[in-house]
């Protein structure tokens, strides 16, 4: 049996902003090579633990290691074989879209940035685009340069939050696609958020489910299927959602 | 400190500025107008006695060199707000990026900005009123270089102000300068100012630059003690800024309002 070592461990992880506790002592570690699915409802913490795993923000307590590092003292070292990727946070508009990939593989020091960025257009169907302005690109093509860009550091672990939401049903399955092909020819360890718990069952070897900052469920999505009782997933979503609140009203 | 992290970003902005009309106004515009503005008002005024002093000279040479420090604080500022405007400063910092780098990037990119206005302006102050900026030697060059500090000591603080405020406060990248023109003694000397007001302007590293450059202009000598009091006073208001800008960057990863500067 082979063991795999956590590329990502976090522990006792706290965030609270003006006394509001937002992460509540989240633990939990990441097998190198999955992809791992981040669910709960909207405000359960997701998008603040995804933001203190790049260091966009400041955790209140508790540490994160990445590559067995810890984040605080080796944010430069770590943060270079780490990437981001989201349909929230657009890349500079008023760019053409080279212009946009030569900037970000410059930034993370990428060594042959023309070989690189040639290597990734051709994967992403993108060439076409390269000498256009990135505002005039649509939904699903922005998508695709944004996994582009995600992928310019060859990323030995890469967060992607959200990134089929506002695509349409057959660029959502090719996104998809796309990203099952990146996890098994490149081997990137991907932590993953969606509301669509359609795609996390198909992406998803293992999910985590957060709810009002604490880890409320952790396993495979078949395990949480047969737990739960429930006919898929998003029953599985429903019932740790709705559960809670109906605690909180008893409360 | 990383130089292809710090060109990166200087590159990102030198692609906007190659095509983009507003940008280039904004660099060129105002300046050249501002130059036919004071350069007839200096032509105006040359016709009666001013006791010998050469108003075209001084007020030219002072609206040249006040526009050199307003670009370097601009350029400073106004990179910072490009990423905000974009809403790219997550994809920014989600590289390796440190905020040293990019504090780098931003004064780098005024330097650029400096460059080209100075080289502008010289050449049409020199075309349309015979003014030879440069029939001074290297006398001005070491009071254009704390120009060029001051510029960015303030972009970094007006920076860090948007950072803790958002695009609310973006007013202040435009108009910070504008506060301290007035103390700056850029077109009279300081001692027209009130004796109170006046202990105010010269803790103000422009107040020295523009004495000790009419000093250069009227008798030709080299006003040591006015570089050196620009030199410290600059020294201390980049600490300052450099320091406010990591204590407010600090506060603002810990507040969360990272990914909602706007």
């Amino acid at each position: 049996m082979i063991v795999r070592m956590p590329i990502l461990q976090v522990q006792n992880l706290v965030k609270k902003f003006n006394g509001t506790t937002a992460v509540d002592g989240i633990s939990f570690a990441i097998e190198e090579g999955k992809i791992t699915g981040l669910l709960g409802p909207n405000g359960a913490g997701k998008t603040t633990t995804i933001l203190m795993l790049l260091d966009l923000v400041t955790p209140t307590g508790g540490t994160i290691s990445i590559f067995g590092k810890d984040m605080r003292h080796h944010r430069e070292e770590i943060l270079s074989k780490v990437n981001f990727s989201s349909p929230y946070v657009a890349l500079p508009s008023n760019m053409k879209v080279w212009e946009n990939l030569t900037t970000f593989a410059r930034l993370y020091g990428v060594k042959d940035v023309k070989g690189k960025i040639e290597e990734l257009v051709d994967f992403f169907d993108i060439r076409a685009f390269l000498p256009k302005m990135t505002a005039t690109l649509s939904t699903g093509q922005l998508t695709r340069l944004n996994l582009t860009k995600a992928l310019l550091n060859d990323p030995k672990l890469l967060f992607l939050d959200e990134p089929t939401a506002s695509l349409d049903p057959d660029i959502a399955d090719r996104t998809r696609t796309m990203l099952k092909r990146i996890q098994k020819e490149r081997g990137v360890t991907i932590l993953y958020t969606s509301h669509n718990m359609a795609e996390i069952d198909e992406l998803c070897e293992r999910v985590i489910f957060l709810q009002a900052g604490k880890i409320v469920d952790d396993g495979t999505p078949k395990e949480l299927v047969i737990k739960y009782g429930r006919k898929d997933l998003n029953e599985v979503f429903l019932s740790i959602a709705r559960n809670n609140n109906h605690a909180s009203t008893q409360n | 400190m990383r130089l292809h992290r710090i060109s990166a970003l200087l590159f990102r902005h030198l692609y906007l500025y190659k095509r983009s009309v507003p940008r280039l106004m904004d660099v060129f515009f105002w300046p050249v107008i501002e130059l036919l503005l004071w350069g007839f008002i200096s032509l105006y005024l040359q016709k009666f006695d001013m006791g010998g002093l050469n108003i075209v000279t001084v007020l030219l040479g002072a609206i040249i060199f006040w526009d050199l420090l307003s670009q370097s604080q601009r350029a400073v500022s106004v990179a910072f707000l490009e990423d905000v405007w974009e809403r790219n400063f997550l994809n920014i910092f989600v590289t390796p990026l440190t905020v040293g780098e990019f504090m780098v990037s931003a004064v780098l990119l005024g330097l650029v900005r400096v460059a080209l206005v100075g080289a502008v302006m010289a050449v049409l102050a020199f075309a349309l009123y015979h003014l030879n900026i440069f029939a001074f030697g290297f006398s001005l060059i070491p009071f254009a270089a704390n120009l060029l500090l001051f510029g960015w000591a303030a972009g970094l603080f007006a920076t860090a102000i948007i950072l803790r405020y958002g695009t609310s406060a973006q007013v202040i990248a435009f108009s910070l300068l504008f506060l301290v023109q007035p103390l700056s003694a850029v077109f009279y000397p300081a001692s027209v100012l009130p004796e109170g007001v006046r202990f105010f302007a010269y803790l103000l590293p422009s107040t020295h630059v523009f004495e000790g450059m009419r000093t250069v202009i009227a008798t030709g000598s080299f006003p040591y003690a006015e570089l050196g009091w620009a030199f410290l006073t600059n020294a201390i208001c980049l600490f300052l800024s450099i320091r406010y800008f990591y204590y407010m960057f600090a506060r603002v990863k810990e507040q969360g309002r990272l990914m909602k500067l706007d």
